[in-house]
């Protein structure tokens, strides 16, 4: 195949994933998920927090079946594309922690920054703003990739290493069929609200197989452009929001402003702090919340302890009150957002290395 | 030679990129992971340059000649 081929072929795959993602983030809505919350890593991860008891916010308890299925279709494709390969050791601890602290960012804002593109789509305008602080935050990160910034190398690990990670999401399937006792699952609230089991299950799935052909990832379309006016991966992240902007314009769920959206505060400096964290802290880490569910599923053991760092995360912020409602944001998370900016930069600092003189 | 072995993205190609500015017309590129290795072949096609690769294993030898 020659290199015009090639390079038609990734746009291509990176566009229908685009597509795929935005359908499902639209059907998923019209069958039972929150509005403009087809995905949402971010909040899907909560949601899972609170399902196994780790935080008690009682409207944000689900085990959602679209993480479940983004990891293991990433799985699924790496192994038939012998692409599976346990890895790790690359500052773990720091993973998780930025993590933590990009859990607080999202859950400062409502959403992850696939939940953010969908928002736009959506008409919710305080994406937008929000979208303003997600490029800061990107450009930050940037500066200190540019200075050497790297969390080190990762090495091979053993298949158990690797392979825990979709384990656990078959673990997580089995409980939320069984549905036992010990489980919590919300009976009002956004919660309450999912798509069927099966529906979202084959909507994660699919998109996680295909982010993981892709390399879907809404930090590294932004980044790669201003690095090296690579445009694969932003295309990816136009093709989605374009998919969804027209597919809400379609069943009418295109509803422009910044009051009444749907699970969105209208604290535009907040909405802007908050994903400034987010954009910061992902591309410390590589790669947004989406592509660390697809790497954990491809046997990367750091992307694993980074989707923990989520989810401890997330159940500290409804824990302690951090998390924003539709009504406001707390006092509580204001002071997490900064304190996550802080501690981020240090670790950028210290983990950029010295030009040499 | 360029060792970007377990480096995650884009630090490889932020190294490959800073190894350019020398200005030599050849490099050579070690990688452990597909995904480098694709966006630094991407990357060098873009910059004007030829790629040529060997994949052992997990390992991927990337050769870049810049064309003339």
């Amino acid at each position: 195949m020659n290199e015009l081929q090639s390079s038609k072929k990734e746009y291509l795959i990176i566009a229908v994933c685009g597509i795929l993602a935005g359908l499902f983030g639209a059907i998923l809505v019209k069958y039972g998920n929150p509005k403009n919350m087809g995905f949402c890593i971010a909040c899907f991860i909560r949601d899972t927090a609170g399902a196994l008891g780790l935080h008690t916010a009682a409207k944000v308890q689900y085990i959602r079946p679209e993480i479940i299925g983004l990891v293991l279709g990433a799985f699924g494709t790496a192994l038939f594309r012998k692409e599976f390969k346990p890895r790790g050791g690359s500052s773990p601890i720091t993973r998780f922690v930025i993590a933590f602290f990009v859990m607080v960012g999202c859950l400062m804002f409502l959403g992850c920054p696939l939940r953010m593109t969908l928002r736009i789509a959506g008409g919710d305008l305080n994406a937008i703003v929000g979208l303003a602080g997600f490029i800061v935050g990107i450009l930050i990160g940037i500066i200190f990739l540019k200075k050497g910034f790297s969390l080190k190398r990762a090495y091979s690990q053993t298949a158990v290493e690797g392979g825990t990670m979709p384990v656990v999401q078959i673990a997580l399937f089995i409980l939320l069929i069984a549905a036992p006792a010990f489980i919590y699952f919300s009976a009002e609230g956004p919660g309450a609200s999912h798509a069927p089991v099966l529906l979202s299950l084959i909507a994660g799935l699919t998109v996680g197989g295909m982010a993981q052909l892709s390399r879907l990832c809404m930090v590294g379309g932004i980044r790669d452009f201003v690095l090296f006016r690579e445009k694969r991966l932003l295309i990816g992240f136009l093709v989605l929001l374009a998919t969804a902007f027209i597919i809400n314009l379609c069943l009418g769920n295109f509803n422009p402003g910044f009051t009444g959206q749907p699970i969105a505060h209208n604290d535009g400096l907040w909405n802007f702090m908050g994903m400034l964290l987010v954009g910061y802290g992902c591309v410390l880490l590589g790669g947004c919340p989406l592509r660390q569910l697809v790497l954990s599923g491809e046997g990367n053991s750091d992307s694993a302890i980074t989707v923990l760092g989520l989810l401890v995360g997330a159940a500290f912020c409804h824990n302690f009150g951090l998390a924003s409602s539709a009504d406001s944001v707390t006092s509580a998370g204001k002071i997490g957002v900064i304190i996550g900016l802080c501690v981020i930069t240090i670790i950028a600092i210290i983990n950029t290395k010295k030009s040499k003189a | 030679m360029i060792d970007t072995c377990g480096l995650s993205c884009p630090e490889p190609v932020i190294m490959v990129k800073k190894a350019m500015e020398s200005g030599e017309d050849s490099y050579t590129v070690v990688t452990d992971n597909r995904t480098s290795f694709e966006n630094i072949s991407r990357f060098a096609n873009h910059q004007g340059f030829s790629v040529s690769s060997e994949n052992k294993g997990d390992t991927y030898t990337i050769y870049l000649e810049r064309k003339k």
